[in-house]
């Protein structure tokens, strides 16, 4: 019996992120909380795999393969880089937070680590197994990330419910691999596209089996009606883990759902493209009119987020090269912009505290100037107004999937961007030009938590909100939102230096 | 020798009463457990096309095994977490009751 | 014979889950649910996984059931906490229904149009421990790595959420 030879390289920025992981463990048993190194080795490991990453997407020649499993080509290792900007801003972002929510410091960036191996795995397997483990991987990692705060027990019941729907969507998810399996005889991706490519010889169970794929894929990415764990699961997560998980699991999710639908079920392309741009509709326009109703940010964010959701859906929908890289690009442009405007919200948040009102921006512009402005480009980027990243994430998105006939499906997307443009500008307005609070003394509204706070901002600040300062702005959080509002200007100005890259990346999975 | 449409019919029931109660249950255990009964159904139809389909390999199989080990992995994490808030809903009044004397 | 071994499996199997879902008091629903996982294993036996039928018996219902059962008595069967505490269930309980009926429209609408033509094939010991131990370990080396990435999760988690929450 002859053993396989393994290249190993494949898996190069997976394989140094868990070690990272495991020397973060060893370290944090070892020398007891020393927070700084843990967060370093953390730092470093996800720069050096997103090295990696760029430095194997350089490599001349084919793709290389680890046996039939795995691919190491410029789409799984670009969605690698993605993961990594998500990952990066989220050590940062819990370097203050998370020592103050949780003793277990090392285990948070072990998880944090080894979920960013699931992640990078999903983008780049080729094996329903493989992208199964991987989706676990990751899953389990953030239910236990998302319950981190245990002295909050909204944090507890958001990581019980994002388990409860997590494990049935999964469940629902192999069930579709199942039927997949049945219909075509095969896991690997290829096989089962060379299955399908001569006809499917049970039609009824492999459209059963991609639309239970599509319904495990919409619950880890949030597509309406498979969404209804986010407005709960992202307030009640720390803050950090929150902005993590909102722009690395979108993205990873994605990753997998375009190889998976692109590359294994093209034939089955006009039936599941439908379907999609329904979801896709649906998706956009619910989250777009919840997040116009909410005052807390968080919250918030979470129905923007599912909004985002379903514009990366409509690159998905064109089924084009040009829409895959569109959406990689959108998931770049996203993690910049998005865990930027939760580095905002984790700056402002209070100890203790459940959501962050939106009343407590008015007059952020006098008090914290460059937070507000970071938190302005963020909204702009959000929206998706031009000189910004989040502009042409939309553009190629929109653009791809016009070329692709789906201008309906465009002309609703332009129409929630205009929806969305009053809640994020909203946001704006309210740092620029709402008179801060009265400035009462803080220490009446200190034992009072978020619930009344909720009730009495929503016809105008409550005197308690303005100031009662939160902990003062940490050196990591501001290198966070810095990195993340440069990202999205850099993007928004040069978007050429990444597109040709992308547009060549994106090659592989067809 | 049983036909392979008879397993998937009870593959089948299996999954509909396990989503049935992963639904209806409001009580956390008893919707792991309806989960868990998904993932058996799940189980049934690999080894079963496996079987049918391409008897010469075990890749169904080894999917199979695969599914069981996260269906352990999941059980162990969720049953931790259910123990978990069940603790902090009894800190809960605790903590209330610290506010009320504060 | 086999078609009479097989109702009767099934019948028992079927009658475990209904066990699972109905019973109000969580206990019955893991003795039930363990008459399920158990029935399963001969079904894994009689469809040639032997191997899979005995990691069944030993590790779903050994291992989880018995977890399952130590959880429940741990927290009192009643006292497990709501899973999702806001709305009402009811329509959670047609969307169950609808989604359990399409589930069986769909495949028995397939086995109907005749889409799945069953096939037999001769079987050489394909459900044999070395079968799958060879394939395991050679075309499936890495989703048995990234299997033991997951019990490293999901031993992290446990440990953590094991950990009683303490405020600094």
């Amino acid at each position: 019996m002859t053993l396989p030879t393994l290249d190993l390289v494949v898996l190069l920025p997976q394989l140094i992120v868990l070690t990272a992981a495991l020397l973060v463990l060893v370290v944090d048993g070892l020398s007891g909380a020393r927070s700084w190194l843990l967060a370093g080795i953390s730092l470093v490991a996800l720069l050096a795999a997103g090295a990696a990453a760029i430095w194997l997407s350089l490599q001349p020649g084919e793709p290389r393969r680890l046996q039939a499993m795995a691919v190491a080509d410029g789409f799984a290792l670009l969605f690698d880089v993605v993961i990594v900007v998500a990952a990066v801003l989220g050590v940062l972002l819990a370097y203050q937070s998370i020592p103050r929510i949780s003793q277990q410091v090392g285990s948070y960036y072990a998880l944090l680590l080894l979920a960013v191996v699931g992640m990078m795995t999903m983008g780049a397997a080729l094996d329903l197994i493989v992208v199964f483990l991987a989706l676990e991987i990751l899953s389990l990692a953030l239910y236990i990330l998302a319950g981190f705060n245990r002295s909050e027990p909204r944090s507890a019941e958001a990581s019980l419910k994002y388990f409860l729907l997590g494990a049935f969507a999964s469940a629902f998810f192999l069930y579709g691999a199942a039927l997949v399996y049945g219909a075509t005889a095969s896991l690997n991706l290829e096989a089962i596209a060379a299955a399908l490519a001569g006809g499917s010889r049970s039609p009824a169970m492999l459209y059963l089996g991609i639309a239970l794929l599509i319904v495990g894929f919409g619950f880890k990415v949030a597509l309406v009606p498979f969404h209804m764990w986010t407005p709960d699961v992202y307030p009640g997560a720390p803050t950090p883990v929150t902005a993590f998980m909102s722009a690395a699991t979108k993205a990873a999710a994605f990753a997998a759902f375009l190889r998976l639908f692109l590359t294994a079920l093209p034939t089955a392309q006009p039936t599941w493209s439908w379907a999609l741009a329904v979801l896709a509709a649906v998706t956009m326009t619910l989250g777009n009119v919840a997040a116009l109703r909410q005052r807390e940010l968080k919250r918030m964010l979470a129905y923007s987020s599912i909004a985002h959701a379903g514009y990366a859906a409509v690159g998905l929908v064109a089924g084009t090269a040009q829409g895959a890289g569109a959406v990689l690009f959108y998931l770049l442009a996203y993690a910049f912009m998005n865990v930027g405007a939760f580095g905002v919200v984790a700056a402002l948040e209070r100890a203790g505290e459940y959501d962050v009102a939106r009343g407590r921006l008015a007059g952020l512009s006098e008090r914290q100037p460059a937070l507000a402005a970071a938190m302005a480009i963020f909204m702009f980027s959000l929206t998706g107004i031009p000189p910004f990243a989040g502009f042409f994430g939309k553009l190629y998105v929109f653009g791809a999937a016009v070329a692709a006939g789906w201008g309906w499906l465009v002309v609703i997307g332009v129409i929630n961007s205009v929806i969305s443009a009053y809640y994020y500008l909203q946001v704006t307005v309210e740092m620029y030009f709402a008179a801060p609070a009265a400035e009462a003394p803080a220490a009446a509204a200190a034992g009072k938590k978020g619930r009344a706070v909720a009730k009495a901002a929503a016809p105008s600040p409550a005197p308690e909100e303005g100031k009662a300062a939160p902990a003062p702005l940490s050196r990591a959080t501001a290198a966070a939102v810095l990195a993340a509002a440069l990202g999205t200007v850099l993007i928004g100005v040069l978007p050429a230096l990444l597109t040709g890259w992308i547009a060549q990346a994106v090659q592989g999975i067809f | 020798m049983v036909p392979l449409s008879w397993y998937l019919v009870l593959a089948a029931a299996l999954f509909s009463l396990g989503l049935y109660g992963a639904l209806s249950r409001r009580n956390a255990i008893a919707v792991l457990m309806g989960v868990e009964l998904i993932l058996n159904a799940v189980n049934i139809n690999l080894v079963a096309f496996n079987r049918f389909i391409v008897p010469a390999a075990v890749n169904g199989q080894i999917f199979a095994l695969f599914v069981l080990a996260v269906a352990a992995a999941e059980a162990a994490v969720g049953l931790a977490l259910i123990i978990a808030i069940y603790r902090t809903r009894n800190t809960v009044n605790l903590e209330d009751a610290d506010l009320m004397k504060g | 014979m086999q078609l009479v071994l097989f109702f009767v499996l099934a019948l028992l199997a079927v009658a475990g889950a209904v066990g699972v879902v109905l019973s109000k008091n969580a206990v019955y629903s893991a003795l039930a649910l363990l008459l399920n996982f158990a029935v399963l294993a001969v079904f894994y036996i009689m469809l040639n996984a032997q191997f899979l039928g005995v990691v069944q018996v030993i590790v779903y219902a050994g291992a989880i059931v018995v977890l399952f059962l130590f959880v429940i008595m741990l927290i009192g069967g009643q006292l497990a906490p709501d899973a999702l505490t806001a709305g009402s269930r009811r329509p959670a309980r047609v969307v169950a229904l609808i989604a359990g009926l399409v589930a069986l429209a769909g495949l028995a609408y397939g086995l109907v149009s005749g889409a799945l033509a069953p096939q037999t094939g001769q079987v050489q010991g394909s459900g044999s421990v070395q079968a799958i131990g060879r394939v395991l370990f050679t075309d499936y080396l890495l989703p048995f790595e990234l299997a033991s990435v997951l019990l490293l999760v999901a031993m992290i988690g446990a440990v953590v959420l094991a950990r009683k929450p303490t405020k600094s």
